[in-house]
């Protein structure tokens, strides 16, 4: 049987939902759009407060939702296929407290100078470095305690640099932008963000695209993947700097928004026909419907300060990784 | 006969160590070669390095007469395939679907099975007698059942070199004889098989040629007949071993341990 059709149906199907569901965040917001008023947006003058709000506000907005979820999930499966392991996450291991930390060290410590792509350089630099250190502590093979133990170390050490930085600040104010940074959201960002992050997101994506194959070959073990002639550190280099400049990136963008690697390739496993590979597709559009409908979600009701996107899917994605957790205990000697 | 696969003064160092110790050896289209010693005389890495795995810290292997390290890793991988000991599936793939990793040396990088692929994975599925198990997962079949599915998935590349290190290790005696008679119908075919075996009658009885590997050197090799007796045996493996039959068959068997 060729599960060939059923695949591209099945990307097919993410694809429209998510056109649906950017359709549905660029309507509402604190004013809802008519049809008329859309109209208005699309084709009014440019100083239209319609035209400025879609144009402005909510386009850039859905746009990096749609690119940062996209990347979240996409780098999650890389990192489940790679380390041959479900529980791999850029959050849970540390990658994106890499990215924050080593974004506020920029922020704060200006070794970049002032240049818009400070922050972003110090994010993917972070994020390299945990990406790096990760499989130098848990091992290439690592079972999945020893991995989740790495990545506990890496988020303590990371965590540690970013309150030290936060510490040694004579600034409370720029603390305290800088906490609600951290805590993940996508709120004023604007077409400066987009044109600062794409071309990062776009070449890691390729990166962890391009090593679809080889994740393949390593279903079945290291030395067969290499058997099947696949160079360990080739693949390894396409991974490590696909979620170093990805990841990086987008946390330098939004902030650490947790578990969407962790979630949304789990659910999305079996869609794949467990298939690292078609994993990789489906999980870059499944992050991107996920985190463009809980902006939406954080946008839409109103209780007091706006909810920042990080702590919603820190609060879907805990009791989801205990879940996890707890099953592959179950299931392994 | 030609030699499609050669290794001259084949070393391989792990920690410091030569495991493997000037190894020369060929395997000719068409024969099974027995790969055989006592645990760690160095079998798997010498098949690792031959699979082009292992780097070697000498010597070289030779893949119709180009060193394997002048040959790019995807025509290396569709003239070699590798069967390592005890094969490892990470995720719950289908028994078609990991037949069809072993075509991945031949496929592009997001294109489909071509018609050639996808006849290669029925041919190899239809020799190992899974073809019924196609739809199953891998992780819920019995061990002779994954045993055959991976080699299925090794045959698949149909490639001019077989690999495969103890192949009938966990198997009963009806599915160790099958994967021997499949080892045999492969090179009959006109593949070059190489087996890591630890069961001497069945090396002795499927096998063309035999090495016997020893602290990483090789202690004797030719026909199995040559290179099983019981001086050797005693020497490598510390048994002794006696010859049993009746009725014109006749093999060895390893009968008590001797004390060093």
């Amino acid at each position: 049987m060729n599960t060939r059709p059923q695949f591209w149906l099945t990307v097919a199907g993410l694809v429209l939902l998510l056109v649906a569901v950017c359709g549905l965040a660029l309507a509402v917001g604190p004013t809802l759009l008519t049809a008329a008023e859309w109209r208005a947006a699309l084709t009014g003058p440019a100083d239209d407060p319609l035209r400025i709000i879609v144009w402005e506000i909510r386009v850039p907005r859905v746009l990096l939702g749609v690119l940062i979820g996209g990347v979240l999930g996409l780098s999650g499966a890389a990192m489940q296929g790679f380390l041959k392991n479900p529980l791999a996450d850029p959050g849970v291991l540390g990658v994106s407290a890499g990215a924050a930390s080593g974004a506020v060290l920029a922020f704060y410590t200006g070794v970049f100078g002032a240049a818009s792509w400070a922050l972003p350089a110090g994010g993917m630099a972070g994020a390299l470095l945990a990406a790096v250190l990760l499989p130098l502590l848990a091992g290439r093979d690592a079972a999945v305690h020893t991995l989740v133990l790495a990545g506990l170390a890496l988020n303590a050490f990371f965590g540690a640099l970013t309150t030290l930085a936060l510490n040694l600040s004579p600034n409370p104010f720029a603390n305290m932008e800088v906490m609600f940074w951290l805590l993940g959201s996508l709120t004023d960002r604007g077409w400066n963000h987009v044109m600062l992050a794409f071309p990062f997101i776009a070449a890691g994506a390729l990166l962890l695209l391009v090593a679809g194959p080889a994740l393949r070959g390593l279903s079945l073990g290291d030395d067969t993947a290499v058997s099947l002639g696949f160079s360990q550190r080739r693949t390894r280099w396409l991974v490590v700097a696909g979620t170093a400049l990805s990841v990086g990136a987008a946390v330098a963008v939004s902030g650490v928004i947790g578990f969407i690697g962790l979630i949304v390739p789990h659910l999305l496993r079996g869609a794949a026909k467990g298939d690292p590979q078609r994993l990789l597709v489906l999980s870059a559009a499944g992050g991107a419907i996920f985190l463009t409908a809980a902006d939406m979600f954080v946008r839409v009701i109103q209780i007091g300060p706006e909810l920042k996107l990080g702590v919603v899917t820190a609060l879907l994605g805990a009791p989801f990784f205990l879940g996890l957790l707890s099953r592959l205990r179950r299931e392994l000697p | 006969m030609s030699s499609v696969l050669q290794a001259n003064s084949l070393t391989v160092r792990l920690g410091g160590r030569d495991v493997v110790g000037g190894v020369s050896l060929d395997v000719n289209a068409g024969e099974v070669v027995g790969l055989i010693g006592p645990n760690g005389s160095g079998k798997s890495t010498c098949i690792g390095a031959l699979a082009g795995i292992r780097r070697p810290a000498g010597g070289d292997v030779l893949l119709d007469g180009v060193p394997l390290d002048r040959v790019a890793p995807r025509v290396r991988a569709r003239g070699i395939s590798y069967l390592p000991q005890n094969p490892e599936c990470h995720w719950p793939l289908s028994v078609r679907q990991v037949v069809a990793l072993g075509r991945l040396p031949h496929r592009s990088l997001w294109g489909g099975l071509g018609p050639g692929d996808a006849a290669a994975i029925e041919r190899a599925m239809a020799k190992l007698e899974v073809a019924e198990l196609a739809e199953r997962r891998v992780d819920r079949l019995s061990g002779g059942e994954r045993m055959r599915v991976m080699l299925a998935r090794a045959l698949a590349p149909e490639p001019r070199v077989l690999l495969v290190d103890e192949p009938t290790d966990g198997l009963d005696p009806n599915h160790q004889l099958h994967v021997m008679e499949l080892l045999r119908a492969s090179a009959s075919e006109g593949c070059a098989v190489l087996a890591v075996l630890h069961d001497l009658s069945l090396a002795e009885r499927f096998c063309d040629r035999l090495l016997l590997l020893h602290e990483g050197r090789l202690l004797a090799s030719g026909a199995p007949r040559e290179v099983l007796v019981t001086e050797n045996v005693a020497r490598a493996y510390h048994v002794e071993a006696v010859v049993l039959g009746e009725n014109g068959r006749s093999t060895i068997v390893p009968w008590r341990r001797i004390g060093r």
